[in-house]
């Protein structure tokens, strides 16, 4: 075959290059070698491969793989990025590790600090429920308001971004409402007048029940009755709510599953109950604590006595001259003590908020 | 050049064709005969244990649906991903999936460790109307699965399916398939879980998915398979394995 193509070769009479013998239309195919540059750029990238094989893990070999002189993988490249960042937050996040709140509540920076990591860890973590601004939703709080379920107070918060409610963890807030209708421990009787009576502690009274032939204000009595049997020891006598189980203030106009007469009788009936995952493990003890001061700033912190002064960052003092505090103007100088927050004005607040969901 | 001239090859096919052969042969057993072997591309990983009857029952309404389109199920080790999303996916989290539901496209977040991250009721209303949590979401509207009942007639054959590709489901999981879907479903607090747990462990979760306890809906058996999805594995004890710091 070769030597009848050696027969027919042809060369080009303009550029005295060999020809394939194709020919269409009287036009030629001709025999040129490959550019040089391309053969050159082709044996640079086989020479480039050997390189790579060698420095880089490249070779699968049984049992593993060839580890490369450079030592490189993906592992140790996200390490080093988060070292990197680490780095560059050291100057706050050593601090802020060692820092106790109190100490955070009072440091500029470390406050700062705080605030700009929940902010973030928030949109990613806790907007799903709570919403981007935090203002919750049927079933999950808004935590823009003073009204809290497990206590607002920065420990408080922390144990809850910790531990979770009802959530799948050893130390989590746990408290079960009981399904008094479900259960059979109150008559839908029974629970319609509680459940007017629980209306009304809020000034809800236009669709109440009334129970036909009662009279209105003995079936309210009766629902005070259960009240007190019945709901007391979680709610509290005075329906304010109690935050060691968990029960909401039932006496504000603040719903966590809706306060229409329907849904609470639904809420009385089946009973209820949210749960909250807990953030350890899945968020570092650092990112947890950023949230929670992020979460008590939000507005609706508890102060906490433990760490006062609570408003210094947010509402400096106004800071007094020793002449000024000198003065003799009694009036004068009682106002401006009263603007600070002192330990039993942080405790009579904490006890007129209502500081319950 | 003699030996460069193409002339012998291209006017030869069968020569040409011999050489391609060879050519694909050493590229592809090169690249692929190592991968045989499973231990070369999976770092062993503590925990990770084939689904349960009714998480793969809700794995299959993930496949479905086609969930892949818009959510990935892979951390990729880059520092903002495992910031948002929690550690980088181990090969090991998903080597009982056949086919793996890595995904190539993220209009949803990624999902590989969705698992906890929040509650059963979350999920559900999420699913049935995604607005309702998200205004901003453009995820279609899942509710139809509250209605309708899960796929369990035929679960042990999906898993003998599966055990014939290499999972490790044995005779028993096979046989308690239906019992052990419906225990999960029931949940601890209604029944008795403990041959469930016997075959896959303590953590399972087992509880009524979708808040209807009168039937084992296809959204229990997804929510099911979302609490799973990227908590097998305990990373506090994965430390220590090489390559995982």
């Amino acid at each position: 075959m070769t030597e009848d193509h050696k027969k027919d070769k042809d060369i080009d009479e303009l550029s005295g290059v060999e020809t394939t013998g194709h020919s269409w239309d009287g036009l030629q195919e001709l025999n040129n070698p490959l550019p040089r540059w391309w053969v050159w750029v082709w044996i640079a990238t086989i020479v480039w491969s050997v390189w790579y094989f060698v420095v880089y893990p490249a070779w699968p070999v049984p049992g593993g793989a060839t580890e490369g002189t450079s030592g490189y993988t993906q592992f140790k490249e996200l390490a080093e990025s988060q070292q990197e960042i680490r780095d560059r937050q050291a100057a706050y996040l050593e601090r802020f590790e060692n820092a106790s709140f109190e100490e955070i509540m009072n440091d500029e920076e470390l406050y700062a600090f705080a605030m700009a990591g929940g902010k973030s860890a928030f949109k990613d973590n806790c907007a799903t429920c709570h919403g981007t601004g935090a203002e919750g939703g049927m079933g999950y709080p808004n935590l823009n308001d003073d009204d809290w379920l497990w206590g607002g107070k920065l420990s408080d918060i922390y144990h809850t971004l910790r531990y979770g409610i009802r959530a799948d963890n050893l130390d989590t807030r746990l408290s079960q409402m009981p399904a008094f209708g479900q259960d059979k421990l109150l008559d839908k009787q029974q629970i319609n007048m509680v459940v007017d009576y629980v209306l009304s502690l809020s000034g809800h009274t236009d669709d109440a029940h009334h129970g036909g032939e009662y009279d209105p204000a003995e079936y309210l009595k009766a629902g005070a009755q259960i009240f007190q049997q019945q709901c007391a020891s979680c709610h509290g006598p005075d329906a304010k709510g109690l935050h060691e189980f968990g029960a909401p203030n039932l006496t504000d106009a603040i719903w966590l599953f809706g306060g229409d007469r329907d849904t609470v009788f639904q809420t009385v009936y089946y009973s209820r109950a949210g749960m909250m995952p807990a953030w350890e493990g899945r968020l570092g003890d650092d990112t947890i604590r950023q949230l929670a001061v992020y979460i008590h700033e939000l507005g609706g912190g508890a102060p906490d006595a433990a760490i006062l002064p609570d408003e210094g960052l947010r509402n400096p003092a106004p800071l007094k001259s020793p002449e000024y505090e000198k003065t003799e103007d009694l009036d004068n100088d009682g106002e401006v003590l009263s603007v600070e927050p002192e330990v039993p004005l942080a405790e009579d607040a904490q006890n007129d908020m209502g500081v319950h969901e | 050049m003699k030996w460069m001239k193409h002339d012998k090859l291209e006017r030869n096919s069968l020569l040409l064709s011999g050489f391609i052969i060879v050519t694909v042969l050493i590229g592809g057993i090169v690249e692929i005969v190592p991968l045989f072997r499973q231990e070369t591309v999976i770092e062993p990983v503590e925990g990770v244990r084939p689904y349960t009857p009714l998480e793969l029952a809700g794995y299959n309404i993930y496949v479905r649906e086609g969930c892949y389109n818009c959510h990935s199920q892979q951390i990729r080790p880059l520092r903002d991903e495992v910031v948002r999303y929690g550690h980088y996916s181990l090969a090991a989290e998903s080597m009982y999936d056949h086919p793996f539901q890595w995904g190539s496209k993220r209009t949803g977040p990624d999902l590989a460790r969705v698992g906890g991250k929040y509650s059963d009721e979350w999920q559900v209303a999420h699913l049935k109307e995604p607005r309702d949590l998200v205004p901003e979401s453009i995820m279609p509207s899942y509710e139809f699965l509250l209605h309708r009942a899960a796929k369990l007639h035929d679960i042990h054959n999906h898993m003998k399916s599966l055990a014939a590709v290499g999972v490790p489901y044995g005779e028993e999981h096979i046989k308690m398939a239906r019992k052990d879907a419906t225990a999960q479903a029931i949940g601890e607090a209604r029944t008795d879980t403990s041959g469930l747990q016997e075959r896959y462990g303590d953590n399972v979760n087992a509880r009524d998915f979708d808040g209807n306890p009168s039937m084992i809906s296809e959204m229990d058996a997804l929510v099911a398979y979302l609490q799973v999805l990227g908590t097998m594995v305990d990373f506090e004890a994965a430390k220590n394995v090489e390559g995982n710091e």
